[in-house]
């Protein structure tokens, strides 16, 4: 190299939000997936109580509800980019609204599991594995809702503006993961397991 | 420059007549990374003593046979809170702490990326060190249960149960550990992202100091593996608490699982504790050797691919377990190719030597110490590759001499380098040359006495963790030899912690740059000001310090 290059590193798309925005999900991505491995393991290895053939249905309602949650999510933050605070604000509270209702069958899935069939987290190999997967996702969803609850409260109060909406696509990068992880959830959980 | 002097003068008359008090609020209530990378090593080296009496109270025990020094119960919790304290506790923190100090000192930047983040995590890695240590104190309560924990470094799995671990011991274990790894995951994201998004203008990839490329792979080392452990380690906790069978044998779980799970996590943490060590000797080795570092680009190559083969290796430390010809060939293949990159630097390193003005200071000695006792440790460790070789001496004392030499004649003696390399920029003064070579000597031949007997004992078939012998198995003469190891070794710390503690009362001045060096944290008075830079520096080659001292024959004509 006879002439050294100098470029500024700054205002490169890789900034510092989205690195170690990236880097969380990589990490979140290995917990999930450990999880994921113990389920594909103890698959069909529960020697008594309730098999998932025999229990679970495929959640149509709730994958619905959240896959549909990204593409409101992502049009909150393209809308917020482009100043028109009003279709920001309903498209997220539609998100808020699609995730919460993800949560809510989520809850009368485990009702019934629990109160109809009788399946614990101690009952067999199934229980553990399912309720620590599942669990664990839906558990992801609620830290998301708490986080797009927030940014929606503080974009009514006008505190979040335009300026913004790159850290808010942060966190609803935070949310298209959830959602990914669930599509993984399902495949392995819903398809595969039973 | 002399800007950069006169401000941080200022500083000093104004820290001369705050209190006490107010020093200790400011440690605590510190985002900036330097504070919080002394911190880390500091708080590294005290759980270093800790973990280090813990080993001389075994030492003493195994000195003569039939000795009753120690009972097998405290036995059990001693080579347990020994290996659990000097994996998380101070290898981690360590690393981590090198990494903060000098990553933005290194490319050119005023801070991590998340200075918040970054104090988050230290206080979760110390808070995390003192949970485990609580248990000393706490988890005293049920009739016959234990005070510290006492299943092994690794806690395999079923006496992690409920049934086998009685009380709150075990849960100490999990619940210290899992907390110092949030610690170290926030660790781990600051620096990738730092490194990435962070550097100053001109310094590229191609330009990144050597110590910040392998920081680079061991953070993303960091992020895989250490969720991985939390992940099992929350399996456990549902086991314990509620009642969930993931590793429970009687209701259909498999024992064996949790040593996949804990492998999977466990030997990318040994590269994780490892390429730090090539992090300090390629920026160590140059500077005492008055020469470029051998192969730049190859160090990275191996470093990156050390990093991928790291993924697929794990289930070496399981071929006892019995998992079939297939994947014991797999392993033992995959663990063989580690030897390669590994191979490379060690020969880049001895090229860097070659024909250097080589001087021999004592962050050099320990580097030079650490090739020859890093490439026996490779050796023992692609002799353990064979399966057939492990079957005969897994758990025995072999093992125990070869992962003692990777992380102590591999990582310590590098740490030790790195001590006394960067100390003088972290406090301005330098280190005394003669105690610190009275340190290397003491510590070099303790070290040799301890742990090169220790493979005589493995071969002649002596378990690990076993808490006494007959004296007829012929493995007294050795064991006393190594247990007389560890008193050198003592007197070798003690030497060093003489060094650090003569450093600040003789208060020799370091000077911005003591070592003739060329990376940018030489650039700075020492210890930094606390914005690190006034101007942002700007980088044409790998060596801005060099081209500053030399405009006549700059680095980047040749580069």
């Amino acid at each position: 190299m006879s002439e050294a290059v100098i470029q500024p590193m700054e205002g490169s798309r890789w900034n510092r939000g989205r690195v170690g925005m990236a880097c969380l999900i990589f990490g979140e991505s290995m917990f999930f997936s450990i999880f994921v491995v113990a389920y594909l393991f103890y698959v069909g290895k529960s020697d008594h109580g309730p098999q998932p053939a025999q229990v679970l249905e495929f959640p149509y309602l709730a994958t619905a509800c959240l896959l549909s949650s990204s593409i409101t999510a992502g049009y909150a933050v393209r809308s917020l980019g482009r100043f028109e605070y009003l279709r920001s604000i309903l498209s997220l509270a539609l998100t808020i609204l699609l995730g919460a209702s993800f949560i809510a069958f989520t809850g009368i899935e485990w009702y019934g599991l629990i109160y109809e069939h009788g399946l614990t987290l101690g009952t067999n190999l199934f229980g553990t594995t399912f309720y620590s997967l599942v669990g664990f996702h839906a558990a992801h969803v609620i830290i998301g809702l708490l986080m797009l609850s927030l940014i929606w409260v503080l974009l009514l109060l006008k505190h979040v503006k335009a300026e913004h909406a790159e850290r808010f696509e942060l966190v609803t990068w935070y949310w298209h993961f959830v959602d990914a992880v669930w599509i993984v959830v399902f495949t392995v959980v819903y398809i595969i397991g039973v | 420059m002399a800007a950069s002097e006169g401000l941080s003068a200022l500083n000093v008359d104004e820290t001369q007549s705050r209190s006490w008090l107010d020093h200790m609020h400011d440690w605590v209530t510190t985002v900036d990374h330097k504070k919080l990378g002394i911190l880390y090593i500091g708080s590294g080296l005290l759980f270093f003593v800790l973990g280090g009496l813990e080993a001389s109270l075994m030492r003493a025990q195994l000195a003569v046979p039939a000795n009753d020094l120690i009972d097998p119960k405290e036995f059990n919790r001693l080579f347990t809170m020994h290996g659990t304290t000097m994996v998380f506790l101070v290898g981690m923190p360590i690393v981590t702490g090198f990494g903060n100090y000098l990553i933005p000192l290194l490319i050119g930047a005023r801070d991590m990326a998340f200075p918040r983040l970054n104090a988050w995590g230290f206080w979760m890695f110390f808070f995390g060190g003192l949970v485990l240590y609580l248990s000393y104190f706490a988890s005293m309560g049920l009739y016959g249960a234990g005070t510290a924990p006492d299943v092994g470094w690794f806690a395999y799995s079923p006496l992690t149960g409920r049934a086998f671990s009685r009380g709150n011991a075990t849960d100490y274990w999990i619940l210290g550990i899992l907390l110092s790894g949030f610690g170290s995951m926030s660790g781990a994201i600051n620096m990738v992202t730092t490194s990435i998004t962070m550097r100053c203008p001109g310094m590229t990839m191609r330009r990144l100091p050597l110590f910040v490329w392998m920081m680079l792979v061991v953070s993303f080392l960091m992020l895989l593996a250490l969720p991985v452990l939390t992940a099992a380690q929350v399996m456990l906790l549902f086991d314990r608490f509620l009642g969930a069978h993931f590793f429970d044998t009687q209701a259909g779980g498999d024992a064996v699982l949790w040593q996949h799970f804990f492998w999977f996590f466990g030997h990318p943490e040994v590269y994780i504790l490892i390429i730090p060590g090539f992090a300090y000797a390629s920026e160590i080795i140059p500077v005492f050797s008055r020469k470029v570092i051998f192969g730049y680009v190859t160090m990275v190559a191996a470093s990156i691919s050390i990093g991928l083969v790291a993924l697929g290796v794990w289930a070496h430390h399981m071929f006892t377990v019995g998992m079939g010809r297939g994947l014991n060939i797999w392993f033992a293949l995959i663990t063989m190719v580690v030897g390669i990159p590994t191979g490379i630097k060690i020969f880049n390193w001895i090229a860097t030597m070659y024909g250097g003005k080589i001087r021999f200071k004592v962050p050099m000695l320990f580097s030079i110490a650490f090739i020859g006792q890093f490439l026996i440790a490779g050796l023992t460790g692609i002799m353990l590759s064979g399966a057939p070789f492990d079957w005969q001496l897994s758990d025995s004392y072999f093992v125990v001499a070869h992962f003692h030499y990777v992380l102590i004649g591999g990582l310590l003696f590098t740490v030790f380098g790195a001590c006394y390399f960067w100390f003088p920029k972290m406090f301005g003064w330098m280190m005394s040359e003669v105690i610190g070579r009275w340190h290397f000597v003491l510590f070099f031949i303790g070290f040799h006495l301890t742990f090169t007997t220790m493979h005589i004992q493995g071969l002649l078939g002596m378990p690990r963790r076993i808490y006494t012998y007959e004296p007829d198995r012929g493995w007294a003469i050795w064991n006393a030899i190594t247990s007389a190891g560890v008193a050198l070794q003592g007197l070798g710390i003690l030497c060093f912690f003489l060094a650090i503690f003569m450093a600040f009362k003789q208060k020799k001045p370091a000077g911005p740059d003591p070592w003739d060096a060329w990376t940018l944290e030489w650039t700075t008075s020492s210890p930094p000001p606390e914005y690190n830079f006034l101007t942002l520096p700007v980088v044409r080659s790998r060596r801005p310090l060099w081209d500053e001292k030399h405009p006549e024959d700059p680095d980047w004509k040749h580069e």
